[in-house]
């Protein structure tokens, strides 16, 4: 088991002694946009910076740079990040928003994603996935006719 | 011949050989080895870019090839077992026989979503999870919590409806059947499912659950319905697209499968009613 930091056990405790209410009113609140944010298809949002229920997200443009994923750019220039830790998130056509926590319901800002993450982790740390190799799991072989 | 049956069919004993398959899957490395290749996917498939997996029009034959494969893993442990599919159109509450304790285990707990009975509770039979986007390693559900309903019979025939196979651009902001059934627009068949189950079936690394294996099953089996319904409409597209696997192209991470090669099941497993 990895080791909890002192400030995301607070966190987490701080989110636990809310109770589960609060987790149901904050995956609401998370799902909605902030008022006044609507996806732009292109436009690069706004960088955000905050505390959400003991965790800090932000959020920001960026330019291809350390990015962990499969192939630069599909953060469409923006990263997000919680409590240091880059999540890996990708802009819909629409301009919609995903994440490798949430990743069949979009959101319609990176700081929704941000926010619909925290929810989710319930004070977890993220893991920072390895690139993906692109090879097959097993020998590629044609499935054979039964 | 392998048949696919409905789960909520599934003899006492059929249930108990699928889960022991699983089990062993899981203990000698392959079965994480099928989480790893989905996460890398859906990680590199996107809107603008090369997409294989997932929206895009390979996203049921890929799925097809990937359960096939995965299959056939199963039946490399016993050689009776078939993957079942879940009708989540019928199958519809956490009641269901499908979430009981000797299929798939229930929901989780209310103060960590983690799943505490059935065979896949962290506590027993050593189900790790070791591909993770997070640092928990129990599986983790919260049925019906990210989103009240699952689809109808009613919205699944309103996309069995739609005639053409799929539509420029080819992604997630297509109109077309295969978009509507993976879910970006429209009524949201496949990924409303995923977050209806929530947990690590709302994530990358959604095969962490073995309900992924029937969510599939069942979502390659209305492909089926719906090329039975359209005779005349062929997968799109047919050559010489950007980034999208046309007709005639391999997929990856295969290299030597194409759509073509997977638009008839039937030399590979058939179902237990007629589609």
């Amino acid at each position: 088991m990895s080791g909890i930091t002192r400030r995301r056990a607070i966190g987490a405790a701080a989110s636990a002694a809310a109770g589960i209410a609060v987790v149901g009113a904050a995956r609401a609140a998370a799902t909605a946009a902030e008022p006044g944010a609507e996806a732009h298809p292109g436009a690069a949002p706004d960088a955000f910076d905050e505390v959400y229920l003991g965790r800090r997200i932000q959020g920001a443009p960026s330019h291809g740079g350390g990015h962990h994923g499969a192939h630069g750019g599909h953060g469409a220039g923006y990263s997000v990040r919680i409590d240091g830790d880059e999540l890996h998130i990708m802009r819909n056509a629409d301009g919609t928003w995903i994440s490798v926590i949430n990743h069949y319901e979009p959101r319609a800002t990176p700081r929704a994603l941000a926010r619909a993450a925290v929810v989710e982790l319930q004070g977890a740390t993220l893991v920072p996935l390895a690139p993906p190799a692109h090879s097959s799991p097993t020998a590629p072989s044609s499935p054979s006719a039964v | 011949m392998t048949v696919r049956k409905n789960q909520s069919q599934l003899t006492a004993d059929e249930k108990r050989r699928f889960v022991t398959a699983l089990l062993a899957l899981k203990r000698d490395g392959r079965y994480d080895s099928f989480v790893s290749t989905h996460n890398d996917f859906i990680m590199s498939d996107t809107d603008n870019g090369d997409r294989v997996g997932h929206r895009s029009p390979s996203f049921l034959p890929w799925h097809r090839r990937f359960l096939i494969q995965f299959e056939q893993a199963l039946q490399s442990v016993d050689a009776s077992v078939a993957l079942p599919y879940w009708d989540w159109t019928v199958d519809r509450t956490p009641a269901a026989s499908l979430w009981a304790p000797d299929f798939l285990g229930g929901t989780g707990r209310s103060r960590d979503s983690q799943v505490t009975d059935g065979p896949f509770a962290s506590a027993g039979n050593g189900w790790r999870i070791n591909v993770r986007v997070d640092g928990r390693d129990f599986l983790r559900r919260s049925l019906g919590a990210g989103v009240r309903q699952l689809p109808t019979k009613a919205e699944v025939d309103s996309v069995l409806a739609m005639s053409t196979y799929d539509m420029p651009p080819w992604n997630s902001a297509s109109d077309g059947f295969r978009n509507h059934l993976e879910g970006w627009r429209g009524v949201n068949l496949h990924n409303r499912v995923h977050v209806w189950v929530g947990g690590h079936m709302a994530t990358g690394a959604s095969p962490n659950d073995p309900v992924f294996w029937l969510h599939h099953a069942y979502v390659d089996k209305l492909w089926t319905q719906w090329q039975s319904r359209h005779p005349g409409s062929p997968y799109l597209p047919a050559a010489g697209t950007r980034d999208v696997v046309d007709l005639n192209d391999t997929m990856r991470p295969w290299g030597d499968v194409t759509p073509a090669d997977m638009l008839d099941h039937t030399q590979y497993y058939t179902y237990d009613v007629a589609a």
